[in-house]
């Protein structure tokens, strides 16, 4: 038992340190301090930085292009990333897609697609929910339907994040009406441009325009674009959400976070002194911190273990529950921390509202934030879901 | 010992429930959200018409209701539909310091719909507290800063605190006043407030302390909470429909144990509130008022909390859609711990008050 890092570890995040120091763009730095909305240039600025150092797509393989780093490292660069403000890498291309044209994809579709992830030519988004098929996946109805060199789609895709930047989408569709649910389905490939596709934001409680409606109408899809087999892509879009385990705890995130709410808290006011100093308030940044501190220490033992090359047990489902209340608390703390001054609406879609609105504590928009991270227990198989996995899997036998 | 609602109190609680459900729902909301001003004239002078405005001033005062229920009433009905007219600062409090001050012919114009208020008290590192202002008021000309003042700009008159000597006074300022500086803002759960500045600014002294102010404060703690319960009780409604019609794995998800019990905890703490807010508005005249209302404002910040998340979370990624009643409706819920004193600060007042 040892809890301390490596000296290949220690020089690798020393690296990766000085990486962020030299390479991450301060304008960019500082709106993900305050949360604010990044551009889509933005993003695609930061993913070129980090291609350039060979550090785009962490998880691939070399002979991909990736960094082929290990479950440690990665741990490592999300850790330093949270810390230094640096923003995430849009996962739908290189943490999603990637890995399953990897294991299932066909030379052809490899070479293509894979390079264009990296270079920032695709910008790829999911297509997996729909307005009847939520936790329920395996319900959805969208439909494709084989014509001659082609697929005929119809049906609706929804939540679909940053679909407004996307040229490309991932789809589960369902090729076959009269098979068991989960044997009818599909992994299509669709241009985002193809003449029947339409995108309908949506948007959030916060003010924010993340997501999207993705509407298809008679789209005609070249069957090359299928991945694998057809009625197979059940098995990749379950490969897919079990692939991408590192970082679901979002420990980076938490830590960040808790430096913001300390800091709001020993500039805010309260009776005279710094709310920091408070003890209800003490006791509950206490709290969430222990919680907090276990909580990496639970990860980094999952990570040793995938990195040991165990199989994904439940504790992928384990830390996405406990990682979305840790972080989710620590949202809540913010807003209280701000006091009156978490009620005014600080949004890029209120034209000049920012430059309007005072931030003595220089905050952001923490109860934007609050509402927009009720999101994390809810995507991705939502909290109650990862329940039913946790509970099925321990007590396989004993029914839900 | 009754708990039945007056007649008269049941009689205005029907007919805003109802004026409310046909003339103010989610669509009509979503555009008043959406405007400029942030809140509509035509509500204002309908619910006038209605005696709501009238309901929160005592017939001394000019009006046929304002004690404890009068206003209990009112407010859940107006947080139950998600109204965001600031009604609570602009007529109750507002209000209730000009009739305080004896300016009957003001209030008279309140109650009628016609005069909008302001209440500017709350400076940039007060936070919470009541008796933390900076503001400095010689010769009746104010100077200082002024945080999150709702309802500023639509203001006629501004209603503002002043360090006059040791004590505090307030001040009503007009909003063509020289020296005022109004620098507005929309609100996350809608409505809009203001930064005020000061600056030399001329004010009528009213004769009031920081005791009258704490007095519009009391009830301002009642309406809060009511309108609170009021946001609850559609928050668990609309999860329950939502419970029993949305299907997933081929049945109702309100099917799951998981989420039956879930939901039957909300409506046990909805009774909670539900207590609460009687208790607040039952002890608003008690020598123990002070303790009574920080309980009530303590539970309702937490069990408002859980309401809002358990809502969101039984619902799913739908409630995150701003166009869906609950986003609303829960915002309202979470912000109204924002006002008056948040969960922690009621429950310190609790604990000092307790042991005094």
């Amino acid at each position: 038992m040892d809890l301390s890092y490596s000296p290949d570890e220690q020089a690798f995040q020393a690296e990766v340190r000085q990486f962020l120091q030299e390479e991450l763009p301060a304008d960019i730095a500082e709106k993900v301090r305050l949360d604010t909305d990044l551009t889509k240039d933005d993003m695609e600025r930061w993913h070129a930085i980090l291609n350039n150092r060979g550090w785009l797509a962490q998880n691939w393989p070399k002979a991909f292009g990736g960094a082929e780093w290990s479950a440690v490292q990665r741990h490592i660069y999300d850790t330093e990333a949270a810390d230094a403000n640096a923003p995430r890498i849009v996962p739908f291309g290189l943490s999603m897609l990637g890995p399953v044209l990897q294991k299932f994809g066909s030379k052809e579709q490899q070479d293509h697609w894979l390079p264009r992830i990296l270079d920032g030519t695709d910008w790829w988004c999911q297509g997996y929910s729909e307005p009847g098929a939520g936790s329920d996946l395996a319900s959805l109805k969208t439909k494709a339907v084989r014509d001659g060199d082609h697929y005929i789609v119809n049906g609706q895709k929804t939540w679909t994040t940053l679909g407004q930047f996307a040229n490309m989408i991932f789809c589960l569709v369902r090729t076959d009406a009269d098979a068991k649910q989960q044997e009818g389905i599909s992994f299509l490939l669709i241009e985002m441009d193809t003449p029947g596709v339409e995108v309908r934001p949506i948007i959030l409680l916060d003010g924010c325009h993340e997501v999207n409606e993705v509407w298809f109408t008679d789209v005609k899809v070249p069957v090359e674009n299928l991945v694998g087999e057809e009625n197979k892509g059940w098995t990749y879009a379950k490969y897919l959400l079990t692939h991408e385990r590192t970082g679901l705890g979002g420990v980076g995130f938490s830590q960040a976070g808790l430096k913001t709410v300390k800091r709001i808290a020993k500039a805010a006011n309260h009776n005279g002194k710094p709310l920091i100093e408070n003890p209800h308030f003490a006791a509950r940044v206490a709290q969430v911190e222990i919680d907090l501190h276990a909580m990496a220490t639970t990860n980094l033992r999952i990570i040793s273990q995938a990195a040991a090359g165990e199989a994904p047990g439940l504790e992928a489902s384990m830390l996405k529950v406990k990682g979305s209340i840790i972080r989710q608390e620590i949202n809540d703390l913010a807003r209280r921390a701000v006091g009156p001054y978490a009620m005014p609406f600080a949004s890029e879609a209120v034209e000049g509202a920012n430059d309007r609105i005072p931030d003595p504590l220089d905050a952001g928009p923490v109860a934007g934030q609050y509402f927009n991270n009720r999101k994390l227990s809810i995507f991705g198989g939502s909290n109650e879901i990862q329940r039913g996995i946790i509970a099925k899997v321990t007590m396989s036998g004993g029914g839900q | 010992m009754n708990f039945d609602l007056t007649e008269e109190r049941q009689m205005l609680q029907d007919t805003l429930r109802r004026y409310l459900r046909e003339q103010y729902g989610t669509a009509r909301r979503n555009d008043i959200l959406a405007s400029d001003t942030g809140f509509s004239a035509d509500i204002w002078n309908e619910l006038a018409e209605l005696g709501v405005l009238g309901a929160l001033f005592t017939e001394d005062q000019g009006g046929f209701g304002g004690a404890g229920f009068d206003i209990a009433v009112v407010f859940e009905e107006l947080g139950r539909a998600g109204v965001v007219e600031p009604i609570l600062d602009s007529a109750l409090i507002g209000g209730r310091l000009l009739a305080a001050a004896g300016k009957t012919d003001l209030v008279e114009q309140v109650i009628g719909g016609a005069l909008h208020l302001a209440v500017a008290h709350g400076e940039p590192d007060s936070r919470y507290d009541l008796d933390h202002v900076n503001t400095t008021a010689s010769d009746d000309k104010l100077t200082g800063r002024k945080a999150v003042v709702m309802n500023a700009e639509a203001a006629d008159h501004l209603i503002v605190s002043a360090k006059d000597g040791d004590g505090i006074a307030l001040y009503l300022v007009d909003k063509g006043a020289a020296g005022l500086d109004i620098q507005g803002y929309p609100l996350l759960a809608g409505g809009r407030a203001a930064e005020v500045t000061l600056d030399n600014t001329p004010g009528d002294p009213l004769g009031l302390t920081l005791a009258d102010y704490e007095a519009a404060n009391r009830l301002a703690l009642i309406a809060q909470c009511a309108e609170a319960l009021g946001a609850m009780e559609t928050a668990t409604a609309l999860t329950k429909d939502y419970l029993m019609t949305r299907k997933q794995f081929g049945r109702p998800i309100g099917t799951f144990q998981a989420l039956a019990h879930r939901m039957s905890d909300l409506l046990i703490e909805l009774e909670q509130a539900r207590s609460a807010v009687i208790n607040a508005a039952g002890y608003a005249d008690d020598k123990d008022a002070d303790l009574h209302l920080s309980a009530s404002k303590n539970l309702i910040g937490r069990i408002g909390r859980l309401v809002a998340e358990e809502a969101i979370q039984m619902h799913g990624g739908i409630a995150m859609t701003q166009e869906y009643e609950l986003a609303h409706i829960a915002k309202r819920i979470v912000m109204a711990d924002h006002r008056f004193g948040d969960t922690d600060y009621h429950l310190e007042r609790f604990i000092a008050l307790s042991a005094a």
